[in-house]
């Protein structure tokens, strides 16, 4: 009855190519591809583009965000850090979604905040609350504490902090600090990891640092040969080839 | 309120036992119309390649499923709690839309083993009553597993499931799973190949002395046309299966095994943006005269029907059911009435594998159920419970559904949650970790169920469904128990660490953490209306014209996931409603 097409063309075209732009790689493992991929093979256009200016954050929350965010996943030898794989502008650009708003949360009342950690989340905050609020109140006893804005210390008191918001030892009026920790590091192993069409993840680098292909999605030639590397870099949702 | 023309049938939801249900009676030219609260969707355009490998967007954001900020559950540890609601989710995800949760499963799909079907009687006869501690309340199904192979294998060729048989005709065959019931025909399709990290499983497992088989696969092995001529094209193991549509028309949905040929009857509607809030029932309050709905548009649509199939999923049958009052509501404090009766879930345990760089997992390669290697030596009464004290088991699975880095990167243990010991753990093992996981069966208690939340509401000022559930000894046991012999397993593949996920005593079910969405019961079947809420058809025993679908029939949870058995108790169910209810309605056993 219905007999239908596996693939659609615009895959099939999707594909090939991108396979195209593949170079003969094949038989050097993962580590070598991301070698010569995180360097050269960068699309200019994105490396090139414009600063990014947030529309949510304000200046003192942004300056917040990369130092909190370069310690969470710091720049090395290893790979891109948070800060130039994007995951501000990721962050930024995801309090402007429905996401940010709470739209993906039941978010009626009554509040029982002190509920067990068990029952999940039962805090009033939007995430765009979450951040306006735990920043604020962060960067107020930083300056109490240390005569300085969080952004302002050096790397391993930042650390210090964020180790201790982790697990819950400072205590702010309004935020539980564990709850406001745990947003920032999902959010932004989120924005490390997640198609770089959403401002994260610049250059596909945190999907080469792992050896994680993206968006290809097409192993039917692959599951046959086990234990052999996947000889291919990644592509994106939005065509971005390696 | 706007009064539409009667129907003769109406089909509260429109997912997986909805499309079953629609195609199995469109033949008997009655009017048949399906009401679904969400969208239409299919294949193209809306999961089309490359925008269904969107991690964030369907993985993680949830883009397919149940929006909680109109309609959630609240949950609660035990019943002198206050429950509060699931705001975000974690635990169990809902589905949405047309196709239901059937367009993002896995397709994982299992039969029952015979003797769940018929737990009670069997661990009586086998190990005696006192076997099961005071407050365990389970209960057979009413149909035994002979009766429903038919259905169970008229499921598995819709779907064109690929597998290795293990038993067939009580011949017990290589490579399958040699503790199944007897099937009558092999699978429609042959076992999907095994990854590399299932393949490192099995080899240890036997070796162990178990018995490892392809896992039981709704994504197709080869391209494969069902009864119904429509078609499945082969799955290329993409690894964004499970909380994604298939761009492949290779995971069975109703999109791809019933739909084409269902929207094409004359005599069938369907009817999307369609929120059914309410069962009517006439004065008696023996009857059902139709349903109530909301429309895109908020308005409130009374929509007159002889005869009403609940399919709305397993949560929302129990609340329906309870915000229509049909059948009287559990007690637990009595232990008397039926609906919210013996919610069940599943105890899940997990191992992260980790080996040394010159093992190539390749974890993105993966389907939501092929390619993955099961051992069933430890699930439902397979072996000797006697020694060890709990009821159910779990079943055995090592490989991996996909790579998928937000959610399924794993890093060894000790290692810290970020910074840059993170992100080079997550850099050196991301390529060469697998998983061995135990899946395993919640028994039924007195102290959990499910009722209407007394404080928190749907968008729509409806009551949400409250949850009262917690872990039982007898699942601590059962878990702890399995999770050994996993890691004897585990052991034998020889890596160079290992991560452990197991609930223990003392551990709180918590549901930031997704287990499974085999949450079960509430509506259940069995022989009799003190015990139960519908017959082994799937028929209210209060309101003769009301049959209710889905997981809310099982009185207790299965170590498999549910699907099959859901399908082939569906499958039982129109059978009965074409040749002997519509014939002459009225209850189909007397009570
Ligand atoms: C991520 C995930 C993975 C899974 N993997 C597996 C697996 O591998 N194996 C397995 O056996 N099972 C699996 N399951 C479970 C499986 O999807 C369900 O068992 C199956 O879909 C149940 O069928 P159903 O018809 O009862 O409900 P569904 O298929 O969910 O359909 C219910 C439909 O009813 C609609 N609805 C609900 N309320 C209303 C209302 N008030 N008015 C109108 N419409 C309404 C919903 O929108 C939905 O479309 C998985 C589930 C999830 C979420
Ligand atoms: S793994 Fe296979 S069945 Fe699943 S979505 Fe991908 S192609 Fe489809």
């Amino acid at each position: 009855m219905s007999s239908k097409q596996p693939s659609s063309p615009s895959r099939r075209d999707f594909l090939r190519q991108s396979l195209v732009a593949v170079p003969a790689v094949s038989l050097m493992g993962t580590a070598a591809i991301a070698q010569t991929q995180s360097g050269t093979a960068a699309t200019p256009a994105v490396a090139a583009g414009p600063k990014y200016t947030p529309r949510y954050f304000t200046a003192p929350e942004w300056d917040f965000l990369e130092a909190a965010v370069d310690r969470l996943i710091p720049s090395n030898e290893d790979g891109p850090g948070a800060v130039e794989a994007g995951v501000p502008e990721f962050l930024d650009r995801q309090m402007e979604a429905a996401y940010g708003h709470g739209g993906l949360w039941y978010m009626q009342g009554p509040f029982v905040p002190d509920s067990p950690p068990t029952l999940g989340y039962q805090l009033r905050y939007t995430p765009r609350e979450l951040y306006r609020k735990g920043i604020a109140a962060i960067d107020d006893w930083c300056q109490k504490q240390h005569n300085q804005k969080f952004a302002a210390l050096p790397a391993d008191q930042r650390d210090a902090i964020l180790h201790q918001l982790e697990k819950g030892e400072i205590k702010l009026d309004d935020v539980p600090t564990a709850a406001f920790f745990s947003q920032l590091l999902t959010n932004t192993k989120e924005g490390y990891f997640a198609d770089p069409m959403y401002g994260g993840n610049k250059q596909m680098g945190a999907w080469k640092m792992i050896g994680f292909p993206g968006a290809r999605a097409d192993f039917a030639d692959w599951v046959e040969q086990p234990g052999k590397v996947y000889p291919f870099g990644p592509v994106s949702i939005e065509g971005a080839k390696s | 309120m706007i009064r539409m023309k009667p129907v003769d049938i109406v089909i509260v939801g429109f997912g997986w036992t909805g499309a079953i249900m629609g195609i199995e009676l469109a033949d008997t030219g009655l009017k048949i119309l399906a009401l679904e609260r969400g969208a239409y969707r299919d294949t193209s355009p809306d999961f089309v390649y490359p925008h269904n490998a969107d991690e964030l967007a369907y993985g993680i954001r949830g883009e397919l499923f149940q929006p909680l900020a109109r309609e959630t559950v609240t949950v609660r540890h035990a019943v002198s709690d206050t429950a509060v609601p699931y705001r975000q989710y974690g635990s169990f995800l809902f589905g949405n839309n047309v196709g239901g949760a059937g367009i993002h499963w896995n397709g994982q799909h299992y039969r029952p083993s015979p003797e769940d079907l018929e737990i009670h009687s069997h661990i009586s006869k086998r190990y005696g009553q006192k076997f099961m501690p005071d407050d365990m309340q389970i209960q057979d199904y009413g149909v035994a597993y002979d009766e429903l192979e038919p259905y169970l294998e008229q499921f598995e060729y819709l779907c064109g499931t690929s597998g290795t048989a293990g038993n067939l005709n009580g011949e017990i065959k290589p490579g399958g799973n040699p503790f199944e019931g007897a099937r009558k025909k092999p699978y429609p399709n042959p076992a999907v190949a095994d990854t590399y990290g299932a393949k490192l499983f099995a080899d240890a497992a036997r070796a162990v002395g178990y018995h490892p088989f392809p896992q039981p696969s709704d994504n197709a092995s080869r391209p494969y046309t069902n009864p119904h001529g429509v078609r499945l094209g082969p799955c290329n193991l993409c690894g964004y299966c499970e909380r994604f549509g298939c761009f492949m028309y290779s995971k069975a949905s109703p999109q791809t095994t019933i739909l084409p040929v269902l929207m094409r009857k004359p005599n069938f509607e369907l009817r999307t943006h369609s929120h059914v809030t309410k069962i009517n029932l006439d004065s008696s309050g023996k009857r059902a005269t139709g349903v109530t709905y909301i429309d895109a548009q908020g308005q409130q649509v009374e929509q007159p029907a002889d005869l009403v199939i609940v399919s709305a999923f397993q949560m929302h049958n129990v609340r329906l059911m309870l915000l229509s009052g049909i059948g009287t509501p559990y007690d637990p404090n009595t232990g008397k009435g039926v609906i919210g009766k013996n919610y069940a879930y599943q105890m899940m345990s997990s191992i992260g594998v980790f080996f040394d760089k010159d093992v190539a997992i390749n974890p993105f390669i993966g389907g939501g159920a092929g390619g993955v290697q099961i051992v069933d030596d430890f699930n439902a009464d397979h072996f000797d419970h006697g020694p060890h004290g709990f009821v159910g088991g779990a079943y055995i699975y090592g490989g991996q559904t996909g790579g998928r880095p937000i959610q399924q990167l794993i890093v060894p243990p000790g290692t810290p949650s970020w910074g840059a010991g993170w992100k080079k753990a997550a850099k050196d093992n991301y390529l060469h970790a697998t998983t061995v996981a135990t899946h395993g069966s919640v028994m039924s208690y007195r102290d959990r169920y499910l009722d209407l939340d007394p404080t928190y509401k749907d968008a729509f000022g409806l009551p949400l469904l409250r949850i009262t559930f917690d872990w039982h000894d007898n699942e601590y046991k059962m878990s702890q128990f399995v999770t050994e012999r996993a890691q004897e397993i585990v052991k034998q593949m020889n890596p160079k660490a290992t991560s452990l996920t197991l609930r223990k005593p003392g551990d709180h079910y918590d549901i930031r953490q997704y287990q499974t969405t085999h949450t079960t019961g509430g509506v259940i079947q069995g022989a009799s209306p003190d015990s139960s809420a519908l017959n082994r058809f799937q028929q209210s025993w209060d309101v003769s014209n009301v049959f209710v679908t889905g997981a809310s029939a099982f009185p207790q949870n299965l170590g498999y996931n549910p699907t099959g058995l859901i399908g082939g108790l569906t499958y039982m169910s129109v059978k009965a409603i074409r040749e002997t209810y519509l014939k002459q309605p009225g209850p189909l056993v007397q009570a």
